[in-house]
């Protein structure tokens, strides 16, 4: 018994080091394949550079892409919060009146469904540029949190609910003893979709606003080396987009972990 | 029930009078039910689900409305819900699962405004009372069922209510768990000296408990007959094995037996 256990164990030790050795086996190959078509074929570097070289311009091109790379994660993060705050403070607000929410949830849900893309040189005109790219962000980011939070007010156990009547609870100490905390792994859940999508949005927004010059985050620097034919560091760029990225959802997920660890099945490691 | 009224405001709590509820989808759950609770007692209301059982300790609690009919409390009783002193057990242990044992019995004097360092002796009396004494930091999903279920029972009891209302609280629980859970029940019932209205599909478990069981018919749900169970308490394993105690199930059975038929239930 104990035997099959600890055999069983092992086998799922070998499978976590799996997991995580394979995609970097993967990449590896990937690498290496780039690495040879770009040679074999001596496709110039303005074409299709090869990885040493981007890996290199990363690196001498570090104090540029540095600052974009905290001009972009830093109008991220501004819209992450916000879209925190808008998306659980409009979820309270309908949760708390009908009227409003009937009123105002279709226009959340329209918001959400035209592309940015779309809406992002309009906000341009109206809006000096950092707060238009801000406002494209917030705009993708808020809506999972809503929805999520909206979704995690509803879901509040009945008899739960009865027992805070049964006491007299006022609506305040519902909202903050009962529904909030019940809501609070809906939360997180939409945060982390959320922050994939505040930098999508950022990305965006400044893609859209990059020929009109302003600006210096990552998606500038990609714009302006397209137009100088600098493929290099449109590719260096990228690779740090990827990582900002990778980088967002895994702090945001330890994040919910955290939070939840002692208490929400999602957080619990397995028994055996 | 006017012979009953001069007794009623000696000793009784609540009454409901000819109360009837008919749910939205036209379903009748109750049809003239009148119940009187007295100070001290163990009722029982017994009978197969779908009889309106839960609904009526429901109306009780104020949870849901009566369709027809009234619920009188004692006038020396507070008027305002939250202030009447129930402590309601559901089938379920229904605790939060973001807080620990402590922060779950500390909910009704948090709702009434206590701080916890205020609210802290009275908290650890309640979990000592149903002997969770070194489980106050764990949390619910650390506990077994039986567990979660005593902590329930601390939450209900650490307002020192008047009247402690059970909806088949030990319905899940395996039968081991809950013939502990039965004789730990009875002796803070004693200790504490509440008025617990308990509702059970369970002829053995209301017999076991109860000073009074009231059996009702499925469909509209009605008081179909009312059984004193005149032995004494303290009661022990000794009389759950007594022939005395297998009498009275039988007894109980048969009238059970009789009022699903007379409900035309199945």
């Amino acid at each position: 018994m104990s035997v099959s256990r600890s055999a069983a164990r092992a086998r799922n030790r070998a499978d976590q080091a799996l997991r995580f050795i394979l995609p970097l086996a993967a990449l590896a190959l990937g690498m290496l394949a780039w690495d040879l078509v770009v040679r074999l074929n001596a496709i110039p570097s303005y074409v299709l550079p090869g990885p040493v070289l981007v890996f290199a311009t990363i690196i001498t091109d570090w104090p540029v892409l540095w600052s974009s790379l905290l001009v972009t994660l830093t109008t991220t993060f501004e819209a992450l919060l916000l879209a925190l705050i808008g998306g659980v403070g409009l979820a309270v607000l309908f949760n708390r009146s009908r009227v409003f929410e009937y009123s105002f949830y279709p226009y959340a849900v329209i918001l959400q469904v035209t592309p940015v893309i779309a809406i992002a040189p309009l906000l341009l005109i109206y809006l000096p540029q950092p707060a238009a790219v801000l406002v494209c962000a917030w705009i993708v980011a808020f809506f999972p949190v809503l929805a999520n939070t909206t979704l995690g007010l509803n879901s509040v156990d009945r008899n739960l609910a009865d027992l805070f009547r049964l006491y007299g609870a006022t609506r305040t100490q519902i909202l903050i003893h009962l529904k909030l905390p019940a809501a609070l792994p809906f939360i997180l859940g939409g945060l982390r979709i959320a922050g994939g999508l505040a930098l999508i949005g950022a990305v965006v927004a400044a893609i859209a606003a990059g020929s009109a010059g302003a600006g210096s985050g990552l998606a500038y620097r990609i714009a302006e080396s397209g137009y100088r034919l600098n493929i290099p560091r449109m590719f260096a760029a990228l690779i740090l987009l990827s990582i900002a990225g990778i980088a967002i959802f895994a702090a945001l997920s330890l994040l919910s972990h955290l939070i939840l660890r002692q208490w929400h099945e999602s957080a619990v490691a397995p028994e055996n | 029930m006017p012979a009953s009224a001069p007794k009623f405001f000696a000793n009784s709590i609540v009454a409901l009078h000819g109360v009837g509820k008919i749910f939205d989808n036209a379903v009748s759950a109750l049809d003239g039910f009148d119940l009187e609770i007295q100070r001290g007692e163990f009722v029982s209301l017994l009978g197969p689900s779908g009889c309106g059982k839960s609904t009526a300790l429901r109306i009780v609690a104020g949870l849901t409305e009566p369709t027809v009919g009234a619920v009188v409390w004692n006038n020396t009783e507070p008027a305002s819900r939250g202030e009447r002193g129930i402590g309601f057990v559901f089938q379920e242990p229904t605790l939060m699962p973001w807080t620990n044992a402590t922060g779950n019995v500390y909910l009704p004097l948090r709702l009434k405004g206590h701080d916890r360092e205020q609210a802290a002796p009275q908290i650890s009396a309640a979990l000592t009372g149903v002997g969770l004494a070194e489980f106050a930091n764990a949390y619910p999903r650390e506990l077994s069922g039986g567990m979660k279920m005593r902590v329930s029972i601390a939450r209900a009891l650490v307002t020192h209510p008047r009247l402690l209302l059970m909806d088949e609280p030990f319905a899940a629980l395996d039968e081991i768990t809950r013939f502990k859970l039965n004789n730990d029940l009875l002796a803070l019932w004693k200790a504490m000296g509440e008025t617990v209205v308990f509702v059970t599909h369970s002829v053995f478990e209301s017999v076991y408990l109860s000073s009074r069981i009231i059996v009702m018919t499925p469909r509209p749900g009605r008081i179909f007959t009312e059984i004193p169970v005149d032995v004494r308490y303290p009661r022990d394993e000794k009389f759950r094995t007594s022939p005395e105690y297998a009498a009275l199930c039988r007894k109980v059975s048969v009238a059970l037996s009789a009022a699903m038929a007379a409900g035309g239930g199945e």
